[in-house]
């Protein structure tokens, strides 16, 4: 007797579908989408408002989307481990399981980024700055898409759940903290020489510069902000610039994802 | 009646029965499945040296041994959560190939911790398990049996543990499947519970279904088992009925016999 049911592709829907049904009915998801909310709002009542608004709103989704990316997803998947035994015991390829729980994850996370922050948008009337928020939101879901992935990679290879969560921690203050640190620190010590390159190059080995530079050509502030910024205006001029930086951005996400799905085939559970 | 068919090639501190202890054997369907010289290394540790293993239709086998003897490994290494190192798995007469999942939809499994996304029901979680196997029709009667009906719209984290394991025991018969893992089984359920399960499994048996069960109850394995399969140290030092067992050690109870195989074996 052969086995008469195919294990489709398709089984990534359906936990694709179970998986953001659990997300949304959690307790985190609310409050996440209130958090962006309450500070989109307070921007709008405490700072002048337009291009004001979204550039501080700019700082805050670049320092906190990575790290509720991160500690989310780490945190899902170690919680789900007993879950993902179970699926792995059914008729499911590993891919499929993957790619469900990462799209069940994701729809989520930057359902409430776009919800929390775009909706305090439209009821202070900032329809004049639907294009730039537009392209903020987007660099946000990216960067949820590429912190995601890597809380995967770190979830599969960390047995331990401290670990993976030490681990998470340590990755968002390294390229959220520490890394502009450096970038600086070598910009101050090399002053003498031509840095843009260099320069450049380092902006590119971390998702959030490539983030902010995205969103700064945008913005046409990138003299205002940071060094990679100016750097990068003027090394590239803007479509260059934007279409170079997204391409590494989307890279952040592929390789990460890659990377663990490759362990999560691999993995004995 | 001999399950497993091959006696570990390493397994000289010990006596093994010899395929001759069996008796009826020449009147067996084949096994539903088999898997031979299974090695699993987990870094230097070696939890499967060589594991042989064939488990009957309509049998229940119960694999047993201390902590550590690589009971888990080998049932999981049977599902696909283990990936073996060396050796080969057949289901139902075909080799199950790493990357085949297949053979899984004719699998049941009721895992030891009885662990869902805690948001969803346990009508979603079911819900979910059919969408994997459209082609399969679905029996919920245990989930009937075990009196889950009123329970079925919470979400799982308001349920007690020893109703999330119904619900697990449920998960593990929900598609008539042709070979039932449980892993400590009873370990959460109330006596009733237990009960409906174990007269489901019985059932089951006189349908052909093949049972993989671990436990560490005696009076369990006792009431349940037609097979045993005494692991120790990665490898399989005894496979036949308990009371070859008995009759190999001289001790009248499953428990000093066990005892009596593991102090012979060290």
């Amino acid at each position: 007797m052969t086995v008469a049911v195919p294990a489709a592709p398709s089984a990534a829907v359906p936990v694709l579908r179970y998986a953001l049904r659990d997300a949304v009915r959690g307790r985190w998801a609310p409050l996440y989408a209130l958090f962006f909310g309450a500070v989109t709002d307070a921007l709008f009542r405490f700072s002048g408002g337009g291009e004001q608004v979204l550039l501080s709103l700019l700082n805050v989704v670049l320092l906190l989307v990575p790290l509720v990316s991160l500690v989310f997803g780490v945190a899902y998947l170690y919680g789900a481990r007993a879950f993902v035994e179970l699926m792995l015991a059914q008729p499911i390829r590993r891919r499929a399981l993957f790619a469900g729980l990462y799209g069940g994850l994701l729809a989520p996370l930057a359902l409430v980024l776009v919800l929390g922050v775009g909706l305090p948008f439209a009821w202070h009337g900032g329809a004049a700055l639907a294009g730039p928020l537009a392209r903020l939101l987007g660099a946000g879901v990216l960067l949820t898409a590429a912190f995601l992935a890597l809380a995967f990679l770190v979830a599969v290879r960390f047995e331990d759940r401290m670990k993976g969560l030490g681990a998470a921690l340590v990755l968002w203050l390294l390229l959220a903290v520490v890394y502009d640190g450096v970038v600086l620190m070598v910009a101050y010590a090399f002053a003498a020489y031509p840095l843009e390159r260099p320069m450049i190059a380092l902006a590119m080995l971390n998702p959030i510069s490539l983030a902010r530079v995205l969103l700064l050509l945008d913005l046409d502030v990138a003299a205002l902000l940071g060094y990679t910024g100016a750097a990068f205006e003027r090394f590239f001029g803007t479509a260059w610039g934007t279409g170079l930086t997204l391409g590494a951005l989307l890279g952040w996400v592929a390789a990460p994802l890659a990377l663990a799905l490759r362990r999560f085939h691999r993995k004995d559970f | 009646m001999t399950t497993a068919a091959r006696s570990a090639p390493s397994t000289s501190t010990f006596p093994l029965p010899s395929k001759e202890d069996g008796g009826e054997r020449s009147a067996l369907p084949p096994p539903i499945l088999t898997a031979e010289g299974l090695v699993k290394r987990f870094g230097r540790r070696e939890v499967l040296r060589g594991v042989d293993l064939a488990l009957g239709r309509g049998r229940v086998t119960a694999v047993v041994g201390p902590n550590g003897s690589g009971k888990t490994t080998l049932v999981k290494a049977l599902l696909g959560l283990v990936h073996p190192d060396a050796g080969r798995i057949t289901f139902d007469g075909a080799e199950v190939r790493p990357g085949d999942v297949a053979y899984r939809a004719r699998v049941g499994y009721m895992p030891q911790a009885a662990r869902f996304p805690e948001n969803l029901t346990a009508r979603e979680v079911l819900a979910l398990l059919r969408a994997l196997r459209p082609a399969e029709a679905a029996d919920e009667t245990l989930a009937a049996a075990l009196g889950l009906a009123g329970e079925m719209d919470r979400p799982l984290r308001q349920l007690s543990g020893g109703t999330r394991q119904k619900v697990n025991a449920a998960v593990a018969f929900l598609f008539r499947p042709a070979l039932v893992v449980l892993d400590e089984p009873t370990a959460g359920l109330d006596p009733v519970a237990a009960g409906v399960l174990k007269d489901r499994i019985r059932a089951e048996q006189t349908r052909g279904t093949a049972f993989l069960l671990t436990s560490h109850l005696m009076g369990e394995i006792e009431e349940l088992a037609d097979d045993l399969v005494f692991l120790l140290d990665g490898r399989v030092r005894f496979a036949g009925p308990p009371a070859a067992l008995r009759a190999l050690t001289g001790e009248g109870r499953l428990e000093r016999a066990l005892a009596h195989l593991m102090t012979a074996a060290r």
